[in-house]
């Protein structure tokens, strides 16, 4: 048996795996359909065995690529990855089987592109989301790219290939193995070109040109193939989306943008906050960006030229890990119950706050408000409802105001229900919640028949919950 | 099969009993002593006899040039504090310690590893493996695709590359790292009884052969303990203070 060499035929024997059919001839790895017949428990999911491409002219990277992909997939889990079900090798050739995504590959959803900008939102969402959980586990991608990606039935976006990706916390097998930089020519970062494999927000950048190509059907920088190409992305920006599509909202293009955006610190910080914003786009405070109609002229991109000489191809290397870097850009959720009047809890809260954002840059809050159902006749309801709801928002916008918080920071959210702490811990999990302030509850007879919410969210919260107790205030 | 490796223990009780706890606590097999097993610390007996059971029960050793040196000898290579306790030590020593530090071996063998004090390039000259030009040196010097070693004190990693060149890394306490097959690897195991890195916890490694990881732990123990004794021994006032802070 040739593994790795030609492709195998149907019904050939892999170390207790059973080939059913070619799935993919790539350039560095072949992909089957395999089943196991003799296993005991098989696996309730269908399998893919991955083979490298080995032999007399293959790439060097085809098994550096593999022995990545096998190191990674060994350490994560979740939703957004594939299950790694098993490895081993056949007189030395590799092969590893994992679990086969059986959905749509984003790939052909952005072949049909221009989308709408609500599925623009919806699917960069929903890699954002899986992003996110990626770096929460200490991992950069490094090669995100709509091929790279695939779609489960109830939409939750799955992440494939990471031959090229980055744990921070084992060996960097592919670090200047080659003389290209590692990464695809279309979406690698601007400090990947230089070298820099440990900074998160890589990917940030290459879930921009993916929202880009869905929104406009186009590449922001092409696809270039030489380092010297790619380099171009330093200092010429890409066309404004909206200068492409001009029905484009304002706000997608604000996005997409700031995700493009040279020095990863005008990026979002977090996968998440990006995943939040395209949840809730009314309240993206809308920058320069948005209204950018054409690239810049030749004098600020002659500058940017310039500068990019200056900067030294081996820039400052990032010494920061997805974790650390996680931990300077929480998202807080601030729950508040506007029933509740004790100004003196609320300076409370407020303080607790102040606390968090003076260690976290980067920090996002968010406040929340659950309002309960009205009481009122159905046909009445809706305008009720707005009302309240507006009433709500200003509330918790006067609520903030002592803070002081650029726009940037600050998202607010009014939900409905008549289970506030249900709705809490629906939205803290929904929009990766790293930290829930929540006061802690009065002595009001509404209270006590209510029951206590935030003994709820601590208890079944997937983060850090904090509780806060006004000064001077003794439980009961 | 789960081993952990013990190097540079240096008469360190306190150390290697910590160590050897939470060794037997992650479920190890046996322990493989990568020499310096004396020298510095105030406990060579008690040290000796505890590794030498282990070693009656199939755990291997080799010896570090600090064994050697309690054998007899010129110590001319050797900084004043390190003699004074290698004096001291000869002292301590009876002849069953000595017959069991003169019949370790250089180096052992074991399927495709090997277990080593200093670099296995003339493993008699205990060179220093300081950089990539050692380490580069140390796997040509042997076929071996692992290599554990020692004497440097502190837990590093050198990986060889498709296109040949050398990597380093610095191993993250108590993540298990998988060692490629496609790969070689020289674990330099860090100090148990004289960490030198900074961090005054000890030091040491298990490999699980069977899963082809390799994890690095810091077991903190009563340094305080360790230097008193040292201090009570009439041993050099440095060997005593380094462990307090772990230089």
């Amino acid at each position: 048996m040739n593994l790795g060499q030609s492709v195998l035929a149907p019904g050939t024997a892999v170390g207790g795996f059973r080939i059913q059919g070619t799935l993919h001839e790539g350039g560095m790895a072949l992909l089957y359909a395999v089943d196991a017949p003799g296993a005991s428990a098989p696996p309730s999911f269908p399998l893919l065995m991955k083979v490298p491409r080995l032999g007399f002219g293959s790439h060097p990277g085809c098994l550096v690529g593999f022995e990545v992909e096998l190191m990674i997939l060994g350490r994560i889990k979740g939703p957004h990855v594939p299950r790694l079900v098993a490895s081993g090798n056949v007189e030395g050739a590799p092969w590893l089987v994992m679990e086969r995504i059986e959905g749509a590959r984003l790939a052909d959803i952005a072949a049909r592109a221009p989308l709408t900008a609500a599925e623009v939102a919806r699917l960069t969402g929903a890699v954002a989301a899986a992003v996110h959980e990626l770096h929460r586990q200490n991992v950069i991608h490094l090669d995100l790219k709509p091929e790279n990606v695939l779609l489960r039935e109830d939409g939750t976006a799955v992440l494939v290939d990471f031959g090229l990706a980055r744990h921070a916390e084992l060996p960097d097998l592919v670090e200047e193995e080659f003389d290209l930089p590692a990464g695809t020519g279309a979406s690698i970062s601007p400090e990947q070109l230089a070298g820099v494999r440990s900074d998160a927000r890589s990917d940030i950048f290459a879930l921009g040109v993916i929202a880009y190509r869905l929104a406009t059907g186009k590449l922001p920088f092409g696809a270039p193939t030489t380092r010297g190409a790619m380099r171009r992305r330093l200092y010429i920006d890409p066309p404004p989306p909206r200068a492409l599509v001009p029905d484009l909202p304002p706000w997608l293009q604000d996005v997409i943008l700031r995700c493009l955006e040279v020095r990863p610190a005008l990026r979002y910080a977090t996968a998440a906050q990006l995943a939040h914003d395209l949840a809730h786009p009314e309240q993206i405070p809308l920058t320069e960006r948005a209204a950018r109609r054409r690239r810049s002229g030749p004098l600020v991109t002659a500058g940017r030229w310039l500068r990019a000489l200056r900067t030294p191809a081996r820039a400052a290397r990032a010494s920061t890990t997805p974790s650390h870097h996680l931990a300077r850009a929480s998202h807080v959720l601030v729950a508040i119950d506007l029933a509740d009047r004790r100004e003196i809890l609320a300076e409370a809260m407020r303080i607790a706050l102040r606390r968090s954002f003076v260690a976290e840059p980067d920090l996002r809050i968010t406040l929340v408000t659950v309002l309960a159902p009205q009481p009122f006749g159905e046909e009445s309801a809706p305008e009720l409802d707005h009302g309240q709801q507006t009433a709500a928002l200003i509330a918790l916008r006067h609520w903030a105001n002592p803070l002081g918080l650029p726009a940037e920071k600050l998202r607010i959210h009014v939900a409905e229900g008549s289970d506030p702490a249900g709705a809490l811990l629906d939205y803290a999990a929904a929009h990766h919640a790293d930290r829930i302030i929540v006061g802690a509850r009065g002595h009001s007879a509404l209270r006590r028949y209510l029951g206590s919410v935030s003994a709820r969210v601590v208890a079944e919260a997937g983060c850090t919950v904090t509780v806060v107790r006004s000064p001077g205030e003794r439980m009961v | 099969m789960r081993t952990a490796l013990l190097a540079d223990i240096h008469s360190n009780l306190e150390a290697l009993q910590a160590c050897l706890a939470h060794a037997r606590r992650e479920g190890v097999d046996r322990f493989a002593f990568l020499g310096d097993l004396v020298g510095y610390g105030a406990d060579p007996l008690a040290c000796l006899d505890l590794i030498a059971d282990l070693v009656g029960q199939g755990s291997p050793a080799v010896c570090g040039n600090h064994d050697t040196a309690c054998l007899g000898g010129q110590l001319e290579t050797m900084s004043f504090a390190a003699r004074d306790a290698i004096y001291w030590t000869r002292d301590q020593l009876g002849p069953r310690e000595r017959d069991f530090l003169a019949g370790l071996p250089l180096a052992v063998d074991e399927d495709d590893r090997l277990y080593v004090h200093a670099s296995p390039e003339r493993p008699q000259e205990w060179i220093y493996i300081a950089g990539e030009q050692e380490a580069g040196q140390a796997f040509a010097a042997t076929g071996a695709r692992i290599v554990f070693v020692g004497h440097v004190h502190e837990p590093l990693l050198y990986f060889t590359t498709p296109g040949g060149a050398l990597r380093l890394f610095h191993p993250v306490p108590g993540v298990p790292l998988p060692l490629s097959d496609y790969r070689r690897w020289l674990v330099i195991v860090g100090s148990v009884g004289q960490p030198r890195d900074g961090n005054p916890a000890a030091c040491y490694a298990l490999h699980d052969s069977a899963a082809g990881t390799l994890t690095h732990h810091r077991v903190p123990y009563d340094a305080e303990a360790a230097a008193s004794k040292i201090l009570n021994a009439g041993l050099p006032e440095q060997l005593a203070w380094r462990l307090t802070t772990g230089q």
